[in-house]
Parts: structure tokens; C-alpha cells; sequence
């Protein structure tokens, strides 16, 4: 595991006091601290807008978007499969575009407009492809959803939702391990009319 | 990932004058620009990068870097233009399908939006011991460490442009499009602007795989020059594990232009296979001003691949790779050209 990961759940499990002493500028522990010259975190006090409301935050630099959403902001609802670009669990909105928030920095996306998956419902209602996927049974452990729902979502918006071929092709980047992609297809062209309808 | 600092320049200027620290190659050196991060944050996460400074080029407000505009000496493309702007560019798809094709046929949508063609072109390898730092043998990664990847599992890597020191494939899919069409770079650096000929920016891996490109410390991408053109008889062949969201295997960018079944000009760049995104000047050499027929494409592509140099598992390399020019030749050949 990186030392990134380890950073993250010694953050986790002690909560904010220690992530306020780490940003006074006390070294983290670790193997590699003692090879790094630079072991001193760099932070940086932001304004993140995530689903319509603006939070200011202290972060360190090296934060992604994934941990600050999950750790910071208690948004839990986008996932961390791989943590390498490679999964599409951790998939949100950037300006209404699909991006992967685990190699996303947190400190570059201050002033822009993110959406999570728990930004999607209005009230009570469901989003058009979060009922789509519920009706179709579009998942069964559940955990690859929200970014699948987040890229779908963005992939008819882009008009890349034409055809079965297409929905396949341009939902590539979202993984499931359970398999759910006929049905996931299937969803997607169901919440597709309703999208274009209005 | 170690601490590094943040930096959001709004012009190139000032991101250059950042970046310019003396350091022994461009890759290597302790300020990185960042465009989508794609790459950067990957191989940060992964301790094989390891700026101190990390300079966020997205904010720099120059039009130029961000726009796609036909000029007299070809399509500019500038260097902040993300891969999903390029490969939805109407006139861009109609005019040069290779530059497009080899696009959406790479990565994910997501990393798409992300990622700019300034960082897509200098992506590195994706060899498992150069990513994996608790392999002490990589001479990419550690100069003079030795190759795990010679006797190791290498079945992902080069068989052309490879030496005794590495053997670590050039990933991209564009830049193989790129170097058929004999694109140019453009490149500010603190003593200003200057082109480079794309077939110059990646070296050859040679005795020194750390020094992967031609520019110095600091210097930064700012559009690629597309000559001549429109190219539409061009398109490019990808061949990979998965149907989609894999790199290459084996492919192909090729452009031609037909008298008949002469071909009049033809232009060869292959990906998954190379060191460096590799131009066929053999095989070009061998096919122009001759007609097009499968046994002439067969024979160039035999020629292309007389130097491979294949390890334990990748002698399927030259097999897939001539197959694969073989075929993106002959369909660009069938291909329906508008006028
Ligand atoms: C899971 C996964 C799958 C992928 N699959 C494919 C695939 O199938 N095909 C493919 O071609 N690619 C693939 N990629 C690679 C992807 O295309 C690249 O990571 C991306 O294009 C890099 O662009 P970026 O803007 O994110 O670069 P960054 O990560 O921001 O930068 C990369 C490097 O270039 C330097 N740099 C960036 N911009 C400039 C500039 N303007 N001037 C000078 N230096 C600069 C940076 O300092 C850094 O060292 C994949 C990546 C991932 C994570
Ligand atoms: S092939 Fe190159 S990058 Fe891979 S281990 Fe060998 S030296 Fe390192
Ligand atoms: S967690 Fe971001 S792509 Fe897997
Ligand atoms: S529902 Fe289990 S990974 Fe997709």
C-alpha cells in the first residue's frame, strides 16, 4: 500500500485532532519518513462546492477528491475500488463532466461545481437513473453503483448513449465485478427517454 | 505520497519560470507540470514519482492552449485541449480520423475528460517493475539498477526500439497518429518558443531509458502542428486484451492517399509494440508508389519487424503487429471518403 493510504486511515482511526497536527507541521510516521527529505505536509485552506453547498476546509495537497469527499465531508457514497484510475467506483461530476475523484487533487478543483451521487435525489424523489437502476436490477453487491450511476448519467448528457454498443463502449470505465452489465445497459436506455423527455 | 507544494500559474510564463530548476531530465525533475494528472498523480501515489513542487497548468489562460484552430501550416492543436474535446470535434473527425480513432479508443471517458494532450503525449510506461518500487531493478527508474522486466514477466513489452536496458513499451495511442503525420511540437522554455519535430521528442531508450524525451527541465508543450492535411483516408486499428478500456497490444495510425490502387503517399505509425511511438519509414519506403495488395502490405510489414527483438513472452508482439498494419492499411484502402 502507498503511503498515502496509511496517511488516510491513521486519519480515520484518530480522527481531526490528529489531522491538525499534522498540518501544524509534526511528521507522519512511517518507513519512508526517515528516507524523505520532505516529510513536513503542505496545506492549504479551500472552498470545496460539493452538491450545491460551499465547505471550507483545511486540506493537505496531497489529497484527492475521493478522500476528502469520504473523510472530510462524510460523503461516502463515492467508493474507492482501486485508488489508481483504473475502476470508475470513485466516479463524480467536475462542471457536469464525468472525472475519477481518486486522481483528482483536491486543492484543484476549488471554485468548481461537483456533484456526488448523494446530489442526485431531489427531496424524495429519485434521479431518472437511480430509479432506472433499482427497476432493472442493475447491481448486486452494490458497490461499483454509484459510479456507475454518476457515469451514466454523464454518458447520455454526452449523447454517447445511442445504441447498446455505444452505452457499452463509453461505460467501459466503470468495472463491476458482479457482472451487472446487461442489466446496467438496460437501465441506462430506460433512463435515457426519460432524460430526453424532460 | 510525499508533501509536495501546489502552484496554479495563469500564464505560461510564470509556470515556466516556475518549473525551470536545473534537474538531469525533464521527467525526473522536482517541479511536474500538472494537466489531467492522469499519469502525475498515478505514479506519485506510487512513490515513483516524487516532485516537491507540482505546478497545475489547467488555470493558464492563453487561448491558444486551448483551442483547436486550422492555421496555414496546419491543424494547432493546443496542449490543454483535453482527449474527449479532441475525439468530439466535428471538423477534427471528418478531416483526420486517425487523430480521432485513436482517442476514444483509449482510456475511459472519465480519464478522457481529465487528461490533456500535452500530458497524453508524455504518459509513461506502464511496465509493472518500473511501477512497482519495491522492485530494486529498473534502470528507468533507478539509472544503473539493471532491467527486471529482461527475464521477467515481459509480455506487455517493446519489440521494436528496445535495448539491453530497457525494453518498457510506449503506451499512448496518439502519438502514434502523431507521428505519422510528421506533427511539430511547440515548446516555450524560459529563452521562449521553439518546434521540435514530434518524431524528436521521445528518445530511444539506448544506455539512458531515464532521459525519456528531448526536452529540457521546465520546458513546456504548448500545441501540436498537424502539416498538410486534410487527411481523410487515415484511421487507426487498435488490437488489446478487452474490447475496450485497454491499452494496446498491438496498433496501427495509418493515413494514405490512392491513384487508383497506387499508392500515391502512405504514412505508418505503430503503438504497442515500440519503445517510442514508432514511424514504419521501411515499410513506407517499400509501399510508396506501388500498388496496394495484401501480398505488397504482408511484405512491408515483414520488413518492419526483421529488426524485433522479443523476450520470453512477447514474441506474439511481431505476429499481432504486422497483422495489425496488414489490415489497418487494406481498410483504409476500402474506407468511404467523403469529398
Ligand atoms: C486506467 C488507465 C487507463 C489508460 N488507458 C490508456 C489507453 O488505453 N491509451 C492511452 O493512450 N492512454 C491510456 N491511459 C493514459 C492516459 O491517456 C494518460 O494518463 C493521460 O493522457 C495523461 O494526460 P494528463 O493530462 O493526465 O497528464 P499528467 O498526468 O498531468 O502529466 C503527465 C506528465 O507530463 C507532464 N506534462 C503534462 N503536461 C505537460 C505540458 N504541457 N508540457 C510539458 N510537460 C507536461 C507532467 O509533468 C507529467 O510528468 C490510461 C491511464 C489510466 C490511468
Ligand atoms: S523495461 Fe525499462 S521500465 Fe521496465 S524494468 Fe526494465 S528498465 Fe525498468
Ligand atoms: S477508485 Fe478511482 S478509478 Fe478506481
Ligand atoms: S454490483 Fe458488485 S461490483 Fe458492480
Amino acid at each position: 500500500m502507498n503511503e498515502c493510504a496509511v496517511d488516510r486511515r491513521t486519519v480515520i482511526a484518530t480522527g481531526a485532532v490528529l489531522a491538525a497536527s499534522l498540518s501544524l507541521g509534526s511528521a507522519p510516521a512511517g518507513a519512508r519518513a526517515s528516507m524523505d527529505t520532505r516529510t513536513t505536509p503542505l496545506t492549504r485552506d479551500i472552498t470545496l462546492s460539493v452538491n450545491g453547498t460551499d465547505h471550507a476546509i483545511r486540506v493537505d495537497t496531497r489529497m484527492t477528491l475521493l478522500d476528502a469527499l469520504r473523510d472530510k465531508l462524510g460523503l461516502t457514497g463515492s467508493k474507492k475500488g482501486c485508488d489508481q484510475g483504473q475502476c470508475g467506483a470513485c466516479t463524480i461530476h467536475v462542471e457536469g463532466e464525468r472525472h475519477l475523484a481518486c486522481l483528482t487533487l483536491t486543492v484543484a478543483v476549488e471554485g468548481l461545481h461537483i456533484t456526488t451521487v448523494e446530489g442526485l435525489a431531489e427531496g424524495e424523489s429519485l434521479h431518472p437513473m437511480q430509479q432506472a437502476f433499482i427497476d432493472h436490477d442493475a447491481f448486486q453487491c452494490g458497490y461499483c453503483t454509484s459510479g456507475q450511476i454518476m457515469s451514466a448519467i454523464a454518458c447520455v448528457r454526452e449523447g454517447h448513449a445511442g445504441s447498446d454498443e455505444d452505452i457499452r463502449e463509453y461505460m467501459s470505465g466503470n468495472l463491476c465485478r458482479c457482472a451487472a452489465y446487461p442489466n446496467i445497459v438496460a437501465a441506462v436506455n430506460q433512463a435515457k427517454n426519460e432524460m430526453e423527455r424532460g | 505520497m510525499r508533501p509536495f507544494a501546489y502552484e496554479r500559474p495563469t500564464d505560461a510564463a510564470t509556470a515556466v519560470a516556475l518549473a525551470s530548476v536545473p534537474a538531469s531530465a525533464h521527467v525526473t525533475a522536482p517541479v511536474q507540470y500538472k494537466g489531467g494528472g492522469t499519469t502525475l498523480i498515478d505514479l506519485m501515489k506510487l512513490d515513483v514519482m516524487q516532485p516537491t513542487t507540482v505546478v497545475d497548468i489547467t488555470a493558464i489562460d492563453d487561448e491558444a492552449m486551448h483551442r483547436i484552430v486550422p492555421s496555414d501550416e496546419g491543424l494547432r492543436i493546443g496542449s490543454l485541449v483535453t482527449m474527449a474535446k479532441l475525439h468530439a470535434d466535428p471538423s477534427v473527425v471528418r478531416d483526420y480520423p486517425l487523430l480521432t480513432e485513436s482517442l476514444w479508443q483509449a482510456a475511459s471517458q472519465q480519464l478522457r475528460n481529465m487528461a490533456r494532450l500535452g500530458g497524453n503525449v508524455l504518459q509513461r510506461t506502464r511496465c509493472l517493475y518500473f511501477r512497482d518500487t519495491s522492485y530494486d531493478q529498473c534502470n528507468k527508474r533507478v539509472p544503473g539498477s539493471g532491467c527486471a522486466a529482461l527475464d521477467g514477466s515481459n509480455r506487455g513489452h517493446a519489440v521494436l526500439g528496445t535495448s539491453d536496458q530497457c525494453i518498457a513499451l510506449y503506451p499512448g495511442d496518439w502519438a502514434p497518429a502523431l507521428v505519422a503525420l510528421d506533427a511539430r511540437v511547440e515548446v516555450l522554455g524560459r529563452t521562449g518558443k521553439r518546434l521540435i519535430a514530434f518524431a524528436d521528442l521521445h528518445r530511444l531508450p539506448g544506455t539512458t531509458p531515464h532521459i525519456e524525451t528531448s526536452l529540457s527541465p521546465g520546458e513546456l508543450i504548448t500545441a501540436f502542428i498537424v502539416p498538410g492535411g486534410p487527411r481523410r483516408r487515415s484511421l487507426y486499428r487498435k488490437i488489446r486484451d478487452r474490447e475496450s478500456y485497454a491499452f494496446a497490444n498491438a496498433s496501427a495510425a495509418v493515413a494514405i492517399e490512392l491513384d487508383g490502387r497506387t499508392l500515391r503517399d502512405v504514412r505508418i505509425g505503430l503503438g504497442g509494440v515500440a519503445t517510442i511511438p514508432w514511424r514504419a519509414h521501411r515499410a513506407e519506403g517499400m509501399l510508396r508508389g506501388q500498388e496496394l495488395t495484401e501480398a505488397n502490405a504482408r511484405a512491408a510489414a515483414e520488413a518492419e519487424f526483421g529488426d524485433a527483438r522479443t523476450r520470453e513472452h512477447n514474441g506474439y508482439k511481431v505476429v499481432l503487429g504486422k497483422a495489425t498494419m496488414v489490415r489497418a492499411l487494406l481498410d483504409a484502402q476500402a474506407m468511404e471518403v467523403p469529398r
